[in-house]
């Protein structure tokens, strides 16, 4: 079965929600839409204070390039536009609208029906992907109309989906294959017809055999499009091991993957272009896996986006009474969260509780020099010397190590026999030596 | 006997030779260096801080011999002092100096400031900084995890374990600035030390609303601007809900610390008040 070659790590799954039909989170008392979900400027808000909104409606419009609009994911009036925290902390300018019923624009298809024909052009399905505000659904919620427009000079040739999922625990995006196969397999037929592609490979881990069942099945529909298993390994679902993974070529260092002809959708993506291309249905709203080893009933969820995450935990059977731990996302990239007061945002893929139990650090001890971390980076760096470097603040020579290629993927980390926090050096090196570019470019 | 002579002869002869080599080599390849710039060296306190902006004393006595003023060239660690010593090395005239000293912008003790989620991590400000926005509910406020203590090399600042907050020794402070570049928030600054160290500052950096960091902190500046309102000397700014104190122009009349309603202008250093004013700064911090 294919993989990529270089690191990677097995991890147990905890695929404890798998399987488990998605149900839909009701619509909270007020939503909190933040303007900002993406590495990129925050939008620009239409609205005011006061205004009635429908479901779908335009809330912000995007600023600049690298940036996406951010619809209504409720009907309601406008309570505020102010600064509310986000995951991370920090305040960033968000909508807050208190619902009002559920009132949808009249524009948005919302028959059940697949509709398979496209007729618009490239262009055409790149504009309308970028109206409905769609962004990479995986988790870094970079805007898909970027990634799909191709540098000139540049061709794409293959168009990669990413059904990977090789996180532990999450299974918002099986589900999703279980359930929206038929429109994945449309959505994919489109994106192919916006890169202007003939072949489209799809990647799942074989942990997921009864999607890659169901996804062979929907694909035998269309031309040019192949799923491929995958052996189950961390971190397949990363851009450049996939593309590793499936087509054999590697991302030039500092490169994009279009460099290599490949362009990469993640199947939550894919299944938003199909509702916006041919339902007329911006992003709005997402999946969501609700899990952890102490909960009675883990399982995936529809939930709009901006509903905060103290509803969707009301909603799913409220804390369990040992969890010492709350993370958005998963076990190895996700972000533990500091308060159940901030909202699901587009790149909320999971709400995983750890028991107390697990939920600290070990004590760390030294570097035993055993190279498990070197063994097990996908990117062939050197964890130990970068953490080495970033303990003593040494920026130059960490650059001059690589350490911009790290993909943060935490395996280093994980793998650590002595619990060195290799990561946390490392993110922080990153920081600092992107801080002292932007500073010497001003 | 010949043997030795040979060998004495040869042996002497070529380090007669080389010592011929050496002296011309010296003189073809000589290096005038002023010998001021020694004797300046030998009057800087030998901190290698790097807190004049070069990177060790030697550096700087090179940079204050050639430079044609010393206007620009302050060596915090030794201050008015050392300057004047370099000064009357050189012939020329020390700029007058005013006195600095780190000050702590933040009141936010665990008192004030609650703390609301634990931090397990590596313990270093910079990377929780970017991380999360810390573990009180401030995303200004100081971290406390001491990044400002690791980089001191006067051993001059310290995290208090009772309020997790920096405290700056007055006696060993050089204000050489590492601490400042060191913290990630920015809290410490440069001020003036005042006339018998007395001094006031505004002792908060959260440029949230007024009404959004009052329940996160209740010694946060919520920009109310009554301080400005009562201050003569036109030495008080609000910028982004934030009050902040010219120390150029405070005249250190001690109005503002009596109207902050939330008590985040603290003074430093001053006599005890007199019995009616003395209530009304219950948080003033005295000399340590």
């Amino acid at each position: 079965m294919k993989t990529f070659k270089i690191g990677g790590i097995y991890l147990e799954e905890y695929k404890l929600s798998a399987g488990e039909r998605t149900k839909v989170i009701t619509l909270p008392q007020q939503v909190v839409v933040p303007l900002r979900h993406y590495a990129g400027k925050p939008s620009i808000p239409q609205v005011k204070r006061g205004d009635f909104l429908k479901v779908g409606q335009l809330v912000g419009l995007a600023d600049g390039f690298v940036s996406a609009n951010v619809h209504s994911p409720v009907s309601g009036k406008v309570a505020k536009i102010d600064n509310a925290l986000d995951a991370y902390g920090y305040k960033y300018p968000s909508v807050f609208i208190d619902v009002i019923g559920d009132d949808w624009l009249e524009t948005i298809d919302l028959t059940p029906e697949v509709n398979h024909t496209c007729e618009l052009t490239s262009s055409e399905i790149i504009k309308k992907i970028a109206e409905s505000g769609i962004v990479g659904l995986g988790g870094a919620t970079f805007p898909t109309h970027v990634k799909l427009t191709i540098p000139a000079g540049k061709k794409a040739e293959v168009l990669i989906i990413n059904g990977a999922e090789c996180e532990p625990f999450l299974t918002c995006d099986h589900q999703l294959m279980l359930e929206k196969g038929e429109e994945i397999i449309v959505g994919v037929t489109i994106l192919m017809k916006a890169l202007n592609v003939k072949k489209a490979l799809i990647g799942i881990e074989c942990n997921k055999n009864d999607a890659i069942i169901n996804m062979k099945k929907w694909a035998k529909t269309e031309e040019g499009i192949e799923v491929v298993p995958l052996q189950t390994k961390y971190p397949q679902g990363c851009e450049k091991q996939l593309i590793e993974a499936l087509t054999g070529r590697r991302v030039p260092r500092g490169g994009l993957p279009v460099d290599v002809g490949a362009v990469v959708q993640n199947v939550a993506t894919t299944f938003a272009v199909y509702e916006a291309v041919q339902k007329n249905k911006p992003l709005i709203e997402r999946i969501i896996t609700v899990t952890g080893k102490s909960m009675s009933k883990p399982g995936n969820f529809w939930v709009r986006i901006g509903t905060p995450l103290s509803h969707v935990v009301e909603q799913v059977g409220g804390i369990p009474e040992d969890t010492g731990k709350i993370v958005a996302g998963g076990p190895m990239m996700g972000r533990a969260l500091f308060s159940l007061e901030v909202a699901v945002a587009k790149g909320t893929s999971g709400l995983l509780f750890i028991p107390s139990a697990e939920a600290y650090r070990k004590k760390v001890e030294n570097c035993i020099r055993c190279a498990k971390c070197v063994f097990s980076c996908p990117m062939g760096l050197e964890p130990y010397l970068l953490m080495n470097f970033g303990e003593k603040m040494l920026w130059e020579e960490m650059e001059k190590n690589q350490v911009l290629d790290c993909i943060e993927c935490g395996s280093c980390s994980f793998i650590c026999p002595s619990h060195r926090p290799l990561l946390d050096y490392i993110k922080n090196g990153k920081v600092a030596i992107n801080n002292i570019k932007i500073n010497s470019n001003n | 006997m010949n043997v030795i002579l040979i060998s004495v002869l040869s042996l002497g002869g070529i380090g007669a030779l080389s010592a011929l080599i050496l002296y011309f080599v010296a003189q073809k390849f000589q290096i005038f260096e002023d010998p001021r710039i020694d004797e300046v060296e030998a009057v800087l306190p030998a901190a290698n801080c790097g807190g004049c902006g070069y990177p060790g004393c030697r550096a700087f006595a090179t940079a204050c011999v050639k430079a044609e003023s010393l206007d620009n060239l302050v060596c915090p660690v030794g201050g008015a002092p050392v300057m004047e010593k370099v000064a009357s090395i050189l012939g020329k005239t020390a700029a007058t100096i005013t006195s600095t000293i780190a000050v702590v912008r933040c009141g936010g003790s665990c008192e004030y400031r609650p703390r609301v989620n634990v931090y397990d991590g590596v313990k270093t400000c910079a990377i929780v900084h970017q991380l999360y926005q810390g573990e009180t509910l401030c995303s200004w406020g100081c971290l406390g995890f001491g990044d400002c203590e690791a980089v001191c090399t006067f051993d001059a600042i310290h995290i208090n374990p009772q309020t997790l907050l920096p405290e700056v020794d007055e006696e060993k402070c050089t204000s050489c600035g590492l601490c400042v570049k060191a913290c990630p928030r920015n809290i410490i600054e440069l001020r003036q030390k005042g006339p018998k160290s007395r001094r006031i500052y505004v002792n908060c950096v959260n440029q949230d609303k007024g009404a959004v960091n009052k329940k996160v902190c209740t010694v946060a500046c919520i920009g109310c601007s009554k301080c400005q309102q009562v201050c003569n000397y036109d030495a008080i700014i609000i910028a982004n809900n934030l009050a902040y104190i010219d120390d150029e122009k405070c005249k250190l009349c001690r109005k503002c610390v009596d109207v902050c309603p939330t008590n985040s202008i603290v003074e430093i250093n001053f006599p005890p008040r007199k019995t009616k004013t003395e209530t009304s700064s219950n948080i003033s911090i005295t000399e340590q």
